[in-house]
């Protein structure tokens, strides 16, 4: 698997896109999807609600459990995607393209991102 | 003691490790074995064997030896049902408890046809793997006074399942073995091949499907003949994780799950496994006493029952979350539940007070997370094969 190297990355496997116009947009890694199976169901963070980065901001449930969901930035949710919500499989199918999760206008970047190298270094690829 | 043990060593692996591996399978710890969990999508691995077949391999399944002049007699007494009466060839499931009725694993007991010579029986145990070593101990125990053996013999073999629709047509491809006389419930010797087995008409998926028990040398070689012979049928390897999903849709109970030892076959909906008609050592089995109360106690007043929950929304039920009535009561509590592949929904085992349990009862929600969300009590179980 190879992470993009475009994205960034936060030590709880989300990525995150170079912001456009200061919104960026937020997924989950291949090596997460993977750890995770196949998963069933997303539950993403509402429109214009309020994020903050390393906190927990929806959950995605796969056949053997749940995990949380954390925001690897603070900022606005500006667009969560309906897609993911009505076909979850796309997490795993496309994590870096179809299925991201939600975009965010950022206010605050954590400074202990990764970059594709740290992140796939962090995975222990 | 030999359960801490167990925890601090490294997990066994199968004899199909490297082929696990090979295949890039993601491997778990389960019961103290390596095994695969999945190899891809547990979603489509669970829809071959719904709709085609799947091969797992099962190896950690504890197999135990039962052999003599009184075998037959032995297990009457260890176990609650009735294994004297097993005719040559066929198995049964049944449960092994304690002697207050506690369930110390559930079981499938094949008696061996082939092993038999006058007035020697053979019979095959299958434990669960996180059990094996309770079920060994309590036989072993149980075994005197009997002109009986018990033997370990998990390192004999390795387990290889065939399991849906097309798993008679794959194995019959790869044996002599008369599969279409083999009935449900059966197994009989043969050649898969070229490997010597015994092969079981039995499974935990809800699908027509076979176990196979091979020496652990043939493992590998027989793996790779099944995947060969079941390609164009849309053979696939499967792990546990689709395993769990297949035997919920098909409302088959899981030890450490919907069975404890804090639980009865009787307060588990299961009290035809008990057969307190046995003949063999007047009757006496270990837990008689006790799982008789049981029977009256459940009779009298109905216990929490064994039901299904099928959800309304797409949130999922996982064990130990409480189900909760529409005031808000706690009614039961959930044993296993997961997102079912062939309903497209989250569904669930669950132990609902008697007065909730019937199906369409209003009103039943589960407890996710602190939000309840609304389930629909079903009768057991959530998928039946149609012939």
């Amino acid at each position: 698997m190879s992470n993009p190297q475009n994205l960034r990355y936060s030590k709880e496997h989300e990525w995150l896109s170079v912001a456009e116009d200061g919104v960026s947009t937020i997924g989950i890694t291949e090596h997460a999807a993977n750890a995770l199976g196949d998963v069933v169901y997303v539950d993403l963070p509402e429109v214009g609600a309020t994020v903050t980065a390393g906190e927990t901001c929806g959950e995605l449930e796969s056949t053997k459990s749940v995990s949380d969901l954390y925001s690897p930035v603070s900022g606005e949710v500006t667009e969560a995607n309906q897609d993911v919500v009505d076909d979850p499989g796309l997490v795993n199918s496309a994590p870096f393209e179809g299925g991201w999760l939600f975009k965010v206008r950022v206010t605050e970047e954590p400074d202990d991102l990764l970059d594709a190298a740290g992140y796939t270094e962090f995975t222990g690829a | 003691m030999s359960d801490a043990l167990s925890e601090n060593a490294p997990p066994r692996r199968t004899a199909l490790d490297a082929v696990h591996r090979a295949l890039g399978a993601t491997m778990t710890d389960f019961a103290g074995w390596d095994m695969p969990l999945r190899y891809a999508s547990e979603r489509d691995e669970h829809q071959a064997v719904r709709t085609r077949a799947g091969l797992f391999d099962l190896s950690h399944m504890g197999e135990i030896a039962v052999t003599g002049p009184q075998a037959g007699e032995l297990l009457d007494y260890a176990l609650v049902g009735n294994l004297g009466a097993l005719k040559p060839g066929r198995a049964r499931y049944t449960m092994i408890c304690d002697a207050s009725g506690g369930i110390l694993d559930d079981l499938i007991v094949y008696r061996l046809a082939d092993r038999e010579h006058e007035g020697h029986r053979e019979y095959m145990v299958v434990a669960n793997a996180s059990n094996a070593q309770v079920v060994l101990d309590a036989l072993t125990e149980r075994s005197a006074g009997f002109d009986a053996a018990v033997r370990d013999d998990r390192d004999a073999y390795a387990l290889l399942a065939v399991q849906g629709p097309e798993a008679a047509g794959i194995l019959s491809g790869l044996t002599d073995a008369d599969l279409g006389g083999l009935k449900y419930y059966a197994g009989l010797p043969g050649t898969v091949a070229g490997a010597k087995a015994l092969i079981a008409r039995t499974g935990y998926t809800g699908e027509d499907g076979f176990e196979l028990f091979v020496d652990p040398s043939d493992a590998e070689r027989l793996w790779r003949a099944l995947l060969a012979a079941g390609a164009d049928a849309g053979l696939v390897p499967c792990g546990l994780s689709c395993r769990d999903t297949l035997r919920l849709e098909a409302g088959m109970p899981l030890y450490g799950h919907e069975l404890t030892r804090n639980t009865t076959p009787f307060d588990a909906g299961l009290g035809r496994v008990v057969k307190f008609e046995k003949t063999a050592n007047e009757g006496r089995f270990v837990g008689r006493e006790a799982l008789a109360a049981a029977a009256e106690r459940t009779r009298e007043q109905a216990p929490r029952t064994r039901v299904g929950l099928v959800a309304e929304g797409r949130r999922v039920p996982r064990a130990g979350f409480p189900v909760v009535d529409g005031e808000g009561r706690t009614i039961g509590e959930v044993t296993s539940g997961a997102p079912s592949p062939t309903l497209g929904k989250p569904i669930a085992m669950a132990y609902v007070d008697a007065a909730h349990a019937a199906p369409g009862t209003p009103g039943v929600s589960v407890d996710i997370r602190g939000k309840h969300e609304p389930y629909e009590v079903v009768a057991l179980p959530f998928y039946r094969r149609e012939n």
